[in-house]
């Protein structure tokens, strides 16, 4: 019975979707605000409508009801709760739904909260939106419906993959589409300045609270991503520039671009133009993510839930939506009146800089991205572009972004004193520098890389202090002054040097773990032993153990360093019947920021000895810890410089073009 | 400002963004170009391998069907078994922990390179995290050659101990 609402309740969101963008649509034809209010009121409606199926689903995933086809081929009823959750969007339907689920959420809320926006602009926002809407909800409903029931259910489902069973995984899909949904509004937004023909300083100021939610969810969802193939997928690593992760990455570049060039549009009324084509490009770029992920088009070490015959409709899908929507921009773009002009130096310049580095790096990643196809295209060959290729064209670019970074806030709008810049960041330059080289003397072995990417760390760090000092006359010697002056900051301030801080942790803390991390491998017999580094760690014991719905096998070893016991690894293979399937479960042992990785191997009977071998695998990750948490302050940064916006997004309407 | 620049102020903002988009695109164009003709690697199947004769320490990806029987585990973490098409095999050797769906039978890519002894050094040995489906590459080059006994086959449900 649930389920059957459920379906109906879908069904019923795409025709409220449909509704809401008739309804938005007429509104900005008549200038009616009874009919905006209606159309807003759909967008609202048709959110129910979807979060009533979504709730279904997730009914049926939690209660075990194998007469829905997805469930009995997702779930398991030895499954714990939370992954009996988690199953509600591991598969493609779900996950398609928790897409829907998202886009009409974000509907709603632009219909909710955009009280200030201009009648016309808002109704073709909602109008816009709907019609994503629209256009994913026919899709799930029609290709890819979630409810599907089973005429002969099964007594017992298959499972969801046991390594989508991990916390972390559970709640990245959420954190990853809200973020690429909600670029979505973004879109929406630029698609309703191009066809009202107004770009200014206000739509610029109503872009950015959209495009800082949806930057700092997808940067939660990219982080939790990438520690989950850290810990749980136990290859040492936790980026291998692999396409579903570029998929993500790329919408995820752009967004940053598009805060950037929003600044520049808010303030000095320049880029509109630029600034409406990034918005554009961001969804865009969401909508390749899940083309590519859903499709297996390219091939992925982490695929999951690929369907190549619904990879078409998602194609035409992303050809139609982004066509129509860069049509549109090709046509009224001309008619956007420029901005502001600026020198050479000046904060603008530095801005549209860190646009074209970050456009250029996206552009190489999605060319390595789909170079494979192209190549099979035109020749026929099969190749796949590695990490090599990225490390190559994406570092160099961002290494001249992170030069960039520091300098941008301290320069002044329109002309800025470039002398007095480098005054101002002669310290933090010249620390950036000694740490550089003092890790280069000290830290063997040594690694030149390595330390020019410490360099880079704390430059960004200590540049982005010294900013930070600068605006409060930290170095004035006045405290109450600078306490004053620190508290009465705005939170978008506060908000960008946690974002350019927490990308400094990141840039230490991958370039030490890339630099100077050991890694070892040996196949044990029981009291066996392990060097790796300075650390010995021996198999101590074996023993089996009954999970909920697997059984492991869980090594108990003990790590020691100069004779003393630093901690005990107890690192998991675990079997699940369910799926016949195996994983391994990592041993993680924090020291500092720094990641002792032990992974246990298969079992060996060794030819002629009588005890078993296990195949043992540890890794020494230096300042591991810092690659996530570096993101996570990013995201904080977001949020907070989200809560500043929050307050001001009823003043839309106040500014017409500065200057 | 200096004198050679254009007199007019929205000429004068071409140039200099022309400038600074020169250098960068030329930087990421070189850099794509080289990337792109130095560090891609082609995927073989052990008939193509054959075929097109990749030299010994070349990087490239060896795809194909573990032949059945053919896995040798060695004490020392070593493996030895065959890829093999429809019509010809490579002996493969691994140093590692293989995956958790290495499976006699099943499709797998390794990528490393051949030796001089023309034995298959790999690297890394990938199957996909969901078994029910095959790497693309080895699953399209099984197809041309007639072999695929394809997803098709396995229902998209299968009941609990039927299968796998």
């Amino acid at each position: 019975m649930i389920d059957e609402i459920g379906g109906f309740a879908l069904i019923l969101g795409l025709v409220l979707s449909l509704t809401q963008v008739v309804l938005s649509g007429a509104a900005r034809v008549r200038r009616s605000a009874v009919l905006a209010g209606a159309g807003e009121g759909a967008a609202l409606a048709a959110f129910l409508g979807v979060a009533i199926a979504f709730a279904a689903l997730m009914h049926a995933f939690v209660v075990s009801d194998f007469s829905v086809a997805n469930v009995a081929a997702n779930s398991h009823t030895e499954k714990p709760l939370l992954y009996r959750v988690a199953g509600t969007w591991g598969s493609h339907e779900g996950s398609m739904l928790l897409w829907c689920l998202a886009l009409t959420g974000f509907g709603a809320a632009v219909a909710m909260l955009g009280r200030g926006l201009p009648a016309g602009l808002k109704a073709v926002t909602v109008a816009t939106q709907g019609l994503l809407g629209t256009v994913f909800l026919a899709y799930t409903v029609f290709a890819s419906n979630p409810f599907v029931r089973l005429l002969d259910p099964p007594v017992e489902g298959r499972s969801l993959n046991p390594l989508l069973q991990d916390p972390a995984l559970a709640v990245h899909p959420p954190f990853l589409y809200s973020g690429y949904v909600g670029l979505s509004v973004v879109f929406s937004l630029a698609a309703a300045a191009l066809v009202e023909g107004r770009v200014d300083a206000a739509w610029a100021r109503w872009v950015r609270p959209w495009a800082l939610a949806g930057w700092s969810l997808l940067t939660i969802g990219i982080t939790l991503g990438a520690f989950w193939a850290y810990y749980e997928l136990g290859w040492g690593g936790w980026w291998f520039w692999d396409p579903v992760e570029n998929a993500s990455f790329m919408p995820w570049l752009i967004a940053t671009a598009l805060l950037h060039s929003a600044v520049v549009t808010e303030k000095r009324g320049a880029l509109s133009g630029w600034t409406v084509f990034l918005a554009m490009a961001a969804f865009t770029f969401s909508m390749l993510g899940a083309f590519l992920v859903r499709s297996g088009v390219l091939t992925s070490v982490h695929a999951f839930a690929v369907d190549p015959t619904r990879g078409v409709l998602l194609l035409i899908i992303l050809g139609v939506t982004a066509g129509s929507g860069f049509l549109l921009f090709a046509w009224r773009a001309p008619s956007l009146a420029p901005g502001g002009l600026f020198a050479p130096v000046s904060r603008e310049s530095a801005l549209v800089l860190n646009n074209i580095l970050l456009a250029a790096a996206t552009a190489t990643v999605l060319l390595g991205t789909l170079y494979p196809l192209i190549r099979e295209a035109l020749t026929g060959e099969s190749i796949s572009v590695g990490p090599p290729y990225f490390n190559l064209t994406f570092t160099p670019l961002m290494t001249a972004l992170i030069l960039l970074v520091p300098a941008g806030p301290l320069l002044s709008w329109k002309r800025a004193d470039a002398q007095g810049v480098a005054q101002r960041l002669g310290l933090a330059a010249l620390i950036a520098v000694g740490a550089g080289l003092a890790a280069y003397a000290m830290v063997s072995p040594r690694k030149a890389f390595a330390c020019a990417g410490i360099a880079l760390g704390v430059w960004l760090i200590g540049g982005t202090l010294s900013e930070l000092a600068e605006r409060s006359r930290a170095f004035a010697g006045d405290w109450a002054e600078t306490r004053r002056r620190l508290t009465g900051l705005p939170r978008g301030a506060w908000g960008m040097t946690l974002a350019h801080i927490g990308l400094g942790v990141f840039v230490l803390g991958a370039c030490v773990e890339t630099g100077w991390k050991v890694e070892a491998a040996e196949t044990l017999s029981l009291g066996g032993h392990l060097k790796l580094g300075a650390y010995e760690l021996t198999l101590e014991k074996v023993q089996g153990v009954d999970g909920p719905n697997y059984d492991a096998e869980r090594a108990t070893l003990h790590a020691v360093r100069n004779g003393r016991e630093i901690c005990t690894p107890r690192p998991e293979r675990r079997f699940y019947p369910a799926g016949g399937q195996t994983t391994s479960e990592v041993a993680i042992c924090t020291r500092g920021a720094n990641h002792l990785y032990v992974v246990l191997g298969e079992r060996r009977e060794a030819a002629g000895a009588k005890a078993p071998v296990w195949l043992v695998r540890a890794y020494w990750n230096p300042w591991a810890l810092f690659i996530f948490i570096g993101p996570v302050i990013m995201a904080l940064g977001g949020f907070i410089s989200l809560s500043d916006r929050r307050l001001r997004l009823g003043v839309g309407k106040r500014a017409a073009r500065p200057a | 400002m200096s004198g050679w620049l254009p007199k007019s102020p929205k000429a004068r903002r071409r140039l200099i963004l022309v400038a600074a988009i020169a250098p960068v695109l030329a930087l990421a164009v070189g850099l794509t170009l080289f990337g792109l003709s130095d560090s891609i690697s082609y995927f073989y199947t052990p008939s193509q391998a054959l075929a097109a004769k990749p030299p010994a320490g070349r990087a490239i990806q060896l795809g194909g069907l573990v032949e059945k029987g053919s896995v040798v585990k060695t004490a020392d973490g070593r493996v030895d078994f065959v890829v093999r098409d429809q019509t010809a095999k490579a002996l493969v050797s691994y140093q590692g922990d293989l995956p958790d769906l290495f499976r006699e039978g099943q499709g797998i890519v390794a990528t490393g390179s051949f030796r001089g002894d023309g034995v298959f050094q790999a690297k890394q040995v990938l199957a996909k995290h969901d078994e029910r489906y095959m790497p693309r590459e080895v699953s399209k080059a099984l197809k041309k050659q007639g072999e695929w006994r394809g997803d098709g086959a396995v229902a998209a449900y299968q009941a609990p101990g039927s299968g796998t």
